[in-house]
């Protein structure tokens, strides 16, 4: 294979100068992990009420938790993404998409790629929290209400606290499944680590070295977030709960 | 303290209550009997609203539990319950258990909450398990931290679903002492069990369900000398055997 390997290339100064080719793939990171981040807290906090709702017994509102859900977890990622950056803002009234359009477009690409992860992935974390809920003895609801409990305190104080505990295995593989999906915010421009690792390749025409370090990049922040959230796990353990399962 | 008047409930087509009417005096205790499926846990869901019912009435207190304007929540903070399967709250201590409603519900202060059920702990032989998990309890000890976390809230009346149908047979005694205790001291209580020495020794009166009807509502001595009714003859028969 005639290929000439070069590690030293990230090193290199990028053409428009300023910086190196390992300066734009940390800026890359970067992004992916501001643009992971603030859509996983979205995701957690819509999933986390679409999730309550699909259990509260009332048809209404949990309606609109099964809707919610139907409508986010059934449309492919990507068409969700470009609804979000092409079409919506066009569907805006004038004032309020023009005024969109002159922000800063990578602050567009961004709020978009957010909005759109955060809600994709909130329409799965609201399925796991339903099941985590569904999971627990009927008598917990029912033992919180007997005491005098509000339907919102039982939630907050007997069935989430448990719920949420049970479902730390599945949310951890949402919480990596949103890292991953956040490449393709790089279809709608913004420089995320995979875009960034294209990018060097237009320009280095080194593709072994770019692919082989967003891989790894990529790998090692999904170990860092799994042992992180087996430490929460552990630490969020019921004594007299039995063990780790899986 | 809690009337019942013809109270009717179905699922469906399915008749789970059918004109249901009894009293329940202060101070007395109710034993309530019958085979599994004849409408008792349902019956005394009702009486804290857990469950819902279509026809009828009931009064707990003065207050009618199935009219909408009821505040449930209020009544249920005073009318004690304790489930089959204990429901504790297993992320919590044993100490906070006993004290999350009462902080919650009745705006008591933590340290108010916390003595007030160390007292009742001990009251039910467990204050050495204050820091427990509901988890490292045995059945018997998880039941006995459940009837303390109800008697936290003041209660003025006490439901029982079938207290110790869950447990061990050897654990059976400790649940019941403690229950026998409270009646001795004069606690109003609905009792759905199939423990008939405890009916003997304590209850004021023993109803015997079937198929979502009352078939007798009589008083201790009357029940166990001679039923009247010929499906609570064949019921005692069997369960009075061994």
């Amino acid at each position: 294979m005639g290929y000439h390997w070069n590690w030293g290339i990230f090193l290199a100064q990028v053409p428009s100068g300023g910086t190196s080719y390992l300066g734009w793939m940390l800026s890359g990171l970067m992004t992916t992990l501001a643009l992971s981040l603030s859509a996983w807290i979205i995701a957690l906090v819509i999933g986390s009420a679409m999730g309550v709702l699909r259990t509260v017994p009332n048809r209404w509102l949990s309606g609109i938790g099964a809707l919610y859900v139907e409508l986010f977890r059934n449309i492919p990622l990507l068409v969700q993404l470009f609804i979000w950056y092409f079409v919506l803002p066009e569907l805006l009234p004038e004032r309020l998409g023009n005024a969109y359009k002159e922000i800063n477009p990578l602050l567009q690409q961004f709020t978009a790629a957010m909005i759109c992860l955060g809600l994709f992935t909130g329409a799965r974390v609201c399925e796991q929290v339903r099941s985590g809920i569904d999971s627990l003895p009927r008598g917990q609801r029912l033992a919180g209400l007997a005491l005098g409990l509000s339907g919102p305190q039982t939630y907050r104080y007997v069935l989430l606290p448990m719920a949420f505990r049970i479902i730390v295995p599945p949310l951890t593989s949402e919480f990596l499944n949103i890292f991953k999906n956040s490449a393709v915010a790089s279809t709608i421009g913004l420089l995320e680590l995979a875009a960034q690792g294209r990018q060097l390749v237009d320009y280095t025409a080194q593709p072994y070295e770019s692919f082989i370090a967003v891989t790894l990049t990529f790998m090692l922040l999904n170990a860092l977030i799994m042992s992180l959230m087996h430490r929460l796990e552990a630490r969020v353990r019921v004594p007299g709960q039995g063990g780790h399962h899986g | 303290m809690i009337s019942i008047r013809n109270v009717s409930k179905h699922y469906g087509s399915f008749q789970v209550l059918s004109d249901c009417s009894t009293e329940v005096e202060k101070g007395e205790v109710i034993v309530v009997c019958g085979p599994s499926g004849s409408g008792k846990s349902t019956l005394i869901k009702c009486v804290n609203g857990l469950e819902p019912f279509q026809q009828g009435e009931i009064v707990v207190n003065g207050i009618s539990v199935g009219d909408p304007k009821t505040k449930l929540a209020k009544l249920r903070a005073h009318v004690g319950m304790v489930f089959q399967n204990f429901e504790l709250f297993p992320h919590m201590s044993v100490s906070d258990n006993l004290a999350i409603a009462q902080i919650k519900v009745l705006g008591r202060s933590r340290e108010e909450a916390i003595g007030r059920g160390l007292k009742l702990l001990d009251r039910v032989g467990l204050s050495a398990q204050a820091e427990k998990y509901p988890g490292q309890l045995s059945g018997g000890q998880q039941q006995r931290v459940a009837i303390a976390r109800a008697l936290a809230m003041d209660p003025i009346c006490m439901l029982f679903d079938e207290p110790t149908s869950a447990l061990d047979p050897e654990m059976v005694k400790e649940v019941l002492d403690v229950m026998v205790d409270l009646a001795q001291e004069g606690m109003t209580m609905m009792v759905v069990s199939h423990e008939m020495g405890f009916a003997r020794r304590v209850a004021h009166r023993v109803i015997f369900m079937d198929q979502g009807r009352i078939v007798e509502d009589a008083p201790k001595e009357e029940f166990f000398g001679q039923p009247r009714s010929e499906r609570a003859q064949q019921f005692l028969s069997k369960i009075l055997q061994h």
